[in-house]
């Protein structure tokens, strides 16, 4: 989708504001927020690209207001409910209703060291899968406007650049997050010309490199 | 958001969707064993040893591995290497995409609005924020980190430090260098 979180390219947000000696969370809300989302994760009721759609989701200017961790907190409640581990009476309420079962959590402490350092985001050879595009290969990323979840951010849209890297075969986001299929496919580091991207003022030997999979893109 | 992290957080665990005691070890990881003092180690040790750096650029996750703070299946990671022609940086203008395993958690700088809208369309002038003149013969690369690759960025190693062992070149590297938004410098 167009949205908000699709900044790259965008003016007037100001310098980027750097905190010395930062700590990892900055209250104990925003660890336990991230430890509830890694822990709600194991019930494996939806998957990274579900999850960063329902980020995408967050009205704009709720976006821009509430900070990194608050977004997750409102995400995570929203696909609670919408995957039926929490009902919306219970949320109001607090307590769980009346008569529901008693569920057994996925992960227990004991699990936190596997999980914690294996994000479980699967990638593979899988030679079953034949790459569209070969490395040196000249490229265009689509130009599409998906209403759905994509990673194919709107500054390369319509652009031409170079197949740099094949990373191998990936879930593909713009099907996978909307519970479609995996649709697996190989994923390119694209490498565009930063004068490509933004024009003759751009320094002529800057480039950006992106991720992007089969689907987005074609010969050039 | 306190309150209502906990609210949420007691009707999970009463609900039987959390256990407490794996929130507990989650953030015990994260503030504690998770950091960039681990991607320091992985940069002292190719800045020393060139068969491991070898290694290290063909296959990320199998020479991360090799140092043994770190499972490193599943995630697929690449390292760029900064040479004095090529200065790379790594952004995720779409969300906050981060190489948790050897740096930790993102600071909130990255996952802010400003370094994600112009990382991409002026990287020199974020550098320049960051106190980094990257000269203009030098080739700026960034990397919009879209899909589940992580990167992290191999610094220069800085002059006057051929003496040096490698614990003390771990302690040189920064994590905004792994980033790539600083410079490796003698302390």
């Amino acid at each position: 989708m167009n949205g908000i979180h699709d900044m790259g390219g965008m003016h007037g947000f100001g310098p980027v504001q750097a905190e010395k000696d930062e700590p990892v969370f900055h209250e104990p809300w925003e660890g336990r927020t991230h430890a509830l989302n890694r822990a709600l994760g194991a019930w494996k009721k939806w998957n990274i690209d579900t999850g960063r759609f329902g980020i995408e989701q967050i009205p704009p200017a709720e976006y821009l207001r509430m900070s990194y961790y608050e977004k997750w907190f409102t995400r995570n409640v929203e696909l609670l409910v919408k995957t039926g581990l929490v009902s919306r009476a219970e949320l109001e309420s607090g307590r769980p209703e009346p008569g529901s079962a008693l569920r057994t959590p996925p992960l227990r402490a004991g699990g936190v060291a596997a999980i914690a350092l294996d994000r479980g985001i699967a990638s593979s050879v899988e030679p079953a899968v034949t790459p569209l595009f070969a490395i040196g290969e000249r490229v265009r990323a689509k130009n599409i406007q998906p209403v759905g979840h994509t990673r194919l951010p709107r500054y390369a849209r319509g652009k031409t650049g170079e197949i740099h890297l094949d990373h191998g075969v990936y879930a593909f986001p713009d099907t996978s997050a909307h519970g479609l299929g995996e649709n697996r496919q190989h994923v390119y580091s694209v490498r565009f010309a930063a004068r490509e991207l933004w024009g003759h003022e751009a320094p002529a030997r800057d480039s950006v490199h992106i991720d992007l999979w089969d689907e987005y893109l074609e010969r050039a | 958001m306190a309150l209502r992290v906990k609210a949420l957080e007691s009707l999970l665990v009463e609900k039987g969707l959390v256990d407490p005691a794996a929130l507990d070890a989650l953030v015990d990881t994260y503030e504690n064993r998770v950091g960039p003092r681990n991607g320091a180690r992985v940069v002292a040790r190719a800045w020393t040893d060139p068969a491991y750096k070898e290694r290290l650029l063909r296959d990320a996750p199998g020479a991360i591995a090799e140092l043994g703070f770190l499972s490193m299946q599943g995630e697929h990671m690449v390292v760029l290497e900064n040479t004095p022609r090529v200065h790379n940086m790594v952004v995720c203008t779409l969300c906050s995409c981060y190489p948790w395993p050897v740096l930790g958690l993102p600071p909130v700088w990255y996952k802010s609005a400003p370094y994600r809208s112009r990382a991409v369309i002026d990287p020199r002038g974020v550098l320049r924020e960051f106190g980094v003149e990257i000269a203009p013969e030098v080739e700026v690369r960034v990397w919009d980190s879209t899909a589940e690759l992580r990167y992290i960025v191999l610094p220069e190693r800085p002059a006057g430090t051929e003496a040096a062992t490698e614990d003390a070149l771990a302690d040189l590297v920064t994590r905004d260098s792994m980033i790539g938004v600083a410079l490796v410098r003698l302390a």
